[in-house]
């Protein structure tokens, strides 16, 4: 699939993404910034109210890819939510593009939510309208002639590589072609900003990934500020640059992906990695390692960073003299970054001399690898 | 049967057909929106209002509720205030106004209650207003519900004709009683019947017809 340049967007900054790098982007930089937010659902009908966020501080920068990701509940849709001014906060405030969208009302959150695209789940086409009727209705809506919608609805098809779907219904289409309208009517409105609510969720994995390359793509060329609302590690990991932890309505971790993912440090942002790089071990091995020792003492080492474990096995079997086994192993890459586990059997020798075992250990915590024992194997 | 019968149940089918027709259009008038309001007026909803649409449910379950036979003779000074009359066809149209405009109005509001509430909040993140909402959205994805919904009144209508007869307001239902069953005509009682259930026909068909031609739903190839 190839995607059409067009023309240069007036609001929009072309070229490489600005990126966050320590200390929160500059007002000026900061295409969605969230200030102090928390969002309280009142109790309604004997359900109790729900703390949905809290002290939700940070800035997503402009043009970059920011993926927000946390488990069912964590308060991601109400976030997302905030973002197109659907729903208000509770206290703090929204500034999207320089507006503080959580002020605005009527006619002047309608004109301000133009400039704001969003991608769902469930795609959420209108059955009666054709792909290009579908891609034309935000058109329609902010008032554009008939000639102008009809110019911008092909450049649209074009863009997202469906141009022959143009009379086709959302029936006749599949997942991956309804979710390129849902695309191309995001964009429809030249928006400053891409919201993309879980929007490879209902794919297959293939279809994902086609999905995931048209954003990165659209990103690149038009300079799209793109957020991810997610709770599939594989999503964050494709696309984003930056990433945005979220746990029962807090921020628990934000910053580089990379960063984020090589060294992770809440409990939550570990079980997310761990879907990445299989900290849980192959069943065949997890049931042979007993704690008795035994022939191998059984390490598994974090390797965390580019290139880190490449020379790993052969540096430790040529420094130290073991024979050392590679039992099982999971390496990916994160923003550039290798994740992932590697787990080595270390022979004891004869006299089941623990000695290999604890100088494997010292030199792999010198080389500031984190590795811990899970026990042996015969 | 004498050609006398016959141009009377002719006449009495036009009868019939003028009454039904523009009860139904009235009817539509003012149910649709109606129908619309109550759909989108409890608490969160588009036009939130739910004191509103509480008492205009209890309005439209009070008139639903009342046999038709009586609403017929209850509004007559009603009628005659809106046509001037309270006897014949013309006049008959107020009561079937009445009658069916809130029927529509629960079919419609089903119809539009059908309608994914994920399209709701998708048009209004691109910033559509109630209005565009209503007209851009809820409107083109409930019609084949609506049109359905109409056949359905349409045929509930050409039913509540014949009891107008009470108020003279001639048609099929009128001539039936008054020649088939009050003249002990049978033939004429069953050609009455034979052309009402024609009617019925044609216009289910008719609808069922043209709510498939707009469904796109389920449209495969």
């Amino acid at each position: 699939m190839k995607a059409v340049s067009m023309n240069a967007h007036p609001l929009l900054v072309i070229g490489e993404p600005v990126e966050i790098r320590g200390a929160a982007p500059a007002e000026s930089q900061a295409m969605v910034r969230f200030e102090n937010i928390s969002k309280t659902y009142p109790a309604y009908r004997g359900k109790p109210g729900v703390n949905a966020l809290q002290g939700i501080d940070f800035a997503i920068a402009r043009g970059s890819i920011t993926g927000v990701i946390g488990r069912s509940g964590a308060g991601k849709s109400s976030l997302v939510r905030l973002i197109n001014g659907l729903e208000k906060p509770s206290t703090g405030r929204v500034v999207v593009d320089s507006k503080d969208i959580s002020a605005l009302t009527g006619r002047d959150l309608r004109l301000a939510q133009r400039s704001i695209g969003m991608i769902f789940q469930h795609f959420n086409l209108l059955s009666s309208r054709t792909a290009a009727n579908n891609i034309a209705l935000p058109l329609e809506i902010a008032g554009w002639s008939k000639a102008d919608i009809k110019g911008r609805v092909t450049e649209l098809l074009n863009l997202v590589g469906i141009a022959d779907k143009h009379d086709r219904y959302p029936s006749e289409l599949s997942g991956g072609q309804k979710q390129r309208v849902g695309i191309a009517r995001a964009l429809a409105t030249r928006p400053s900003v891409l919201l993309s609510d879980e929007a490879t969720s209902a794919l297959d994995p293939q279809t994902t990934r086609a999905i995931l390359d048209l954003l990165a793509n659209i990103n690149r060329e038009l300079g799209v500020t793109i957020v991810l609302i997610t709770h599939e590690m594989s999503v964050v990991r494709q696309l984003a640059k930056e990433v945005v932890v979220l746990d029962a309505g807090h921020v628990v971790e934000s910053g580089h992906v990379a960063d984020i993912f090589t060294h992770p440090k809440h409990p939550i942002t570990q079980s997310f990695l761990a879907e990445v790089t299989g900290d849980s071990l192959p069943v065949s091995l997890a049931s042979r390692i007993v704690q008795e020792q035994g022939g191998h003492a059984v390490i598994r080492v974090q390797v965390r960073g580019a290139g880190a474990g490449d020379t790993l096995i052969a540096r430790l079997a040529r420094e130290l003299g073991l024979d050392v086994s590679l039992l099982s192993a999971r390496i990916d890459e994160i923003g550039g970054q290798h994740v992932g586990s590697l787990v080595l059997g270390i022979p004891l020798g004869d006299s089941c001399d623990e000695a290999a075992a604890t100088r494997t250990l010292a030199w792999l915590s010198q080389y500031q690898f984190s590795a811990e024992r899970l026990g042996y194997v015969a | 049967m004498s050609p006398e019968l016959i141009n009377l149940i002719v006449q009495a089918t036009f009868e019939s057909l003028y009454m039904v027709g523009i009860a139904a259009l009235l009817g539509t008038a003012f149910g649709l929106p109606l129908g619309v309001f109550l759909a989108t007026s409890r608490k969160g909803e588009l036009f939130a209002a739910p004191t509103v649409n509480r008492v205009l449910g209890i309005v439209v379950n009070a008139t639903r509720s009342t046999p038709f036979i009586i609403l017929v003779v209850a509004i007559i000074p009603f009628t005659r205030l809106i046509a001037g009359t309270s006897i014949g066809s013309t006049a008959a149209i107020v009561p079937l106004t009445i009658a069916s405009a809130p029927f529509i109005a629960r079919l419609v509001e089903a119809a539009i209650r059908e309608v994914d509430g994920g399209l709701i909040e998708t048009a209004s993140s691109f910033g559509a207003s109630p209005m565009q909402i209503v007209f851009k959205v809820l409107i083109p994805e409930a019609l084949p519900g609506l049109l359905l919904a109409l056949t359905l009144a349409v045929v509930s209508l050409l039913g509540y004709s014949a009891m107008v007869g009470a108020v003279g307001g001639g048609g099929l239902g009128d001539l039936g009683i008054r020649y088939g069953y009050q003249r002990f005509m049978p033939e004429m009682m069953l050609a009455v019947v034979v052309v009402l259930i024609a009617l019925v026909q044609l216009v289910q068909s008719a609808g069922d017809y043209l709510a498939r031609r707009v469904n796109r739903r389920l449209r495969q190839h």
